[in-house]
């Protein structure tokens, strides 16, 4: 009898699977594709790239363009410093703000908390848009080629304190109001109390914020003029990408005839350079990601 | 009479009482209220003190001159980006863009976590899941490279392809037409590996006896997915549309800037939407009050639409409703 039924059954989710493995592998592969051929790019000569175009596998190989990024390492140094300076500083000045902000607006004790956390969402449904920003960091901050115009915007955003309020909602009241009992105060029960008990949350939000901070290109792209020496690595790249002159003059101190190099290589590397370290170190921390999702779309 | 002289006797009592209480409020709640300080004051520097520059849009700005000494011209920018029909064209692109990725981005992510759900190969699983959230994690800039890598006239793949199996290369980055299959194929690769975790997750919270009964019963792989997933996964489905449907009028600059590229007015008629078109009134054209224009009729459109979808959302599931 349970044999019967089984052998009914396995035949539908026999196909189910194999359409499951078929679909989902070919996804999968369709989604590691395009990062295979910047890595073979980047390791073609530039003739083989010339003659017969990019290729999923080196056609002629040659670590060219890497010698060239190598051989003045100093803007490709500059870029990793400033970003990761960036990205260290931000993440712990933004991660204790939305972590303070997020566990005082959870308190049902706490009299103003809707008013706050209105005013905190509302900047989500309206805003003044890009120029009158533009000209609040350029005009009225004086922040134009200062790295705080890439920093401080990037500190806060009302999803991450969303996201904070809904993890603190899972620890007891009780807790606080026990810590109170025996005469601790608000600050220090957030210090010590709160902040031990969501290690979780705070490792995916400032997952979220040094993310944020490491892709971020486009306040940079703003706000920090083309004359400057070192710049977030993603300007950086971005640079490469789109000017040649800025691939000549970035190689000009390698040595090399402007007409040997391998403009098409070098964005590739570059682009590998720049990205790799990320990649390689995201499928270690990608469940904190898988968190946080999973938390913000319950609490909407 | 009586009543009259009632009130005025209690009035400033009352008052007093009020202002007591008001200042106490505050000191009870101190605190609290300092550890929100620099989140208010971060959203007032950076969110709310840009919103009075809004007024940019009912004048003809003058560098010299600043935003609120300008000379007033009431509705000039708006009628002129009436008459000229590009507001209507961005506002076209950038609903039309936003319905597709969100259809289309539901549908995907749905058949992704269903799919996933079905694999007992815990390594295949892990894996392409693993592969499936990279594009995610990339930046706007290298997402372009990549685009360029296939796309490229010269040397991309796509048209290397093309000539090897005897056909035409095709002139990409000239050929508006493409261009919004490229960017939604694009966005839904970028964003459906992601996407498919809250549906997966939501797959995780059904009952299982319910599918093993099913199961007893007699129905098929197909027919549980058919019958009891796919409706189990509605609520959801029709929860995150509203939300997204919210955010409709809102563009993903960094995706379109760096896949069309900073300077091809070539496809602008099919990719320009209203964030590229008031990033370039900032940076190529210098008008000022035009970019304002448009993103002051973006942020009240985008913010009925929004009162509007919380309102369909507290009809169909008050506990979902965003306020």
């Amino acid at each position: 009898m349970e044999n019967s039924a089984r052998r009914n059954i396995d035949f539908s989710t026999i196909m189910v699977r194999m359409i499951g493995y078929g679909f989902i592998g070919l996804f999968a592969l369709c989604c590691l594709l395009p990062f295979v051929l910047i890595l073979s790019s980047s390791l073609t000569s530039e003739s083989a790239i010339m003659e017969s175009g990019f290729s999923l596998w080196p056609k002629e190989f040659s670590t060219f363009a890497y010698e060239i990024v190598f051989k003045n390492p100093r803007l490709v140094i500059g870029s990793y410093m400033v970003t990761m300076i960036i990205t260290v500083v931000g993440t712990a000045i933004g991660l204790f703000i939305v972590a303070m902000t997020g566990y005082a607006l959870q308190r049902q004790d706490f009299l103003y908390r809707n008013k706050i956390s209105f005013y905190i969402y509302f900047t989500t449904l309206f805003s003044g848009g890009l120029v009158p920003f533009y000209l609040l960091i350029t005009q009225y901050l004086h922040l134009k080629d200062n790295y705080l115009a890439v920093l401080l915007p990037g500190l806060l955003s009302p999803f991450l304190i969303i996201m904070m309020k809904a993890f603190v909602k899972s620890i007891p009241h009780e807790i606080t109001e026990s810590a109170k009992m025996d005469g601790a105060g608000d600050f220090t029960i957030f210090l010590r109390i709160i902040l031990p008990m969501t290690t979780p949350a705070l490792a995916t939000i400032g997952l979220f914020i040094a993310l944020g901070y490491w892709n971020e290109w486009y306040n940079s792209m703003l706000f920090l003029s083309p004359n400057m020496e070192y710049r977030p690595l993603q300007l950086f790249l971005y640079n490469v990408i789109t000017s040649a002159d800025f691939i000549r003059n970035s190689a000009a101190s390698a040595n090399v005839t402007p007409q040997d190099i391998p403009l098409e290589s070098m964005k590739m590397a570059t682009a590998i350079v720049a990205t790799g370290p990320v990649i390689l170190f995201y499928p270690f921390v990608q469940k904190y990601f898988i968190q946080g999702i999973t938390v913000g779309a319950v609490k909407g | 009479m009586k009543t009259v002289t009632v009130q005025s006797h209690q009035a400033p009592i009352v008052k007093t009482k009020i202002k007591d209480t008001l200042f106490k409020r505050l000191w009870n709640n101190r605190t609290l209220l300092i550890m929100c300080l620099p989140a208010i004051i971060f959203f007032a520097v950076f969110a709310y003190l840009p919103m009075p520059g809004l007024y940019l849009a009912f004048v003809n700005f003058d560098y010299s001159l600043g935003i609120f000494k300008s000379a007033f011209v009431g509705f000039d920018n708006f009628r002129f980006l009436v008459m000229t029909g590009d507001l209507w064209k961005l506002t076209f692109n950038t609903i039309a863009y936003n319905i597709a990725f969100i259809i289309l981005g539901n549908i995907l992510q749905i058949a992704v976590a269903i799919m996933l759900n079905e694999l007992r190969n815990k390594w295949f699983k892990k894996i392409s899941q693993t592969l499936m959230f990279l594009p995610h994690f990339i930046s706007a800039v290298l997402v372009g490279l990549l685009a360029y890598n296939i796309l490229s006239y010269d040397y991309g793949i796509l048209n290397s392809f093309l000539k090897m199996i005897g056909m035409d290369p095709v002139e990409t980055y000239s050929n508006p037409a493409i261009w919004p299959y490229i960017i939604v194929i694009t966005f839904l690769w970028q964003s459906t590996g992601y996407g498919s975790i809250v549906y997966f997750a939501a797959i995780m919270g059904l009952d299982k006896s319910i599918l093993e009964a099913a199961e007893i019963d007699g129905a098929n792989a197909f027919q549980r997915i058919r019958y009891i997933i796919i409706p189990y996964l509605k609520p959801t489905f029709i929860i995150l549309l509203l939300f997204s449907l919210g955010g409709v009028l809102k563009g993903n600059f960094g995706l379109f800037y760096n896949l069309v590229g900073a300077n091809n007015t070539m496809l602008y008629p099919t990719t320009d939407i209203i964030e590229t078109y008031v990033f370039r009134t900032l940076m190529t054209n210098f008008n000022f009050s035009l970019g304002s224009a448009v993103s002051l009729y973006q942020s009240i459109l985008g913010l009925f639409i929004v009162l509007t979808a919380n309102w369909i959302v507290k009809k169909v599931s008050p506990e979902n409703s965003l306020f």
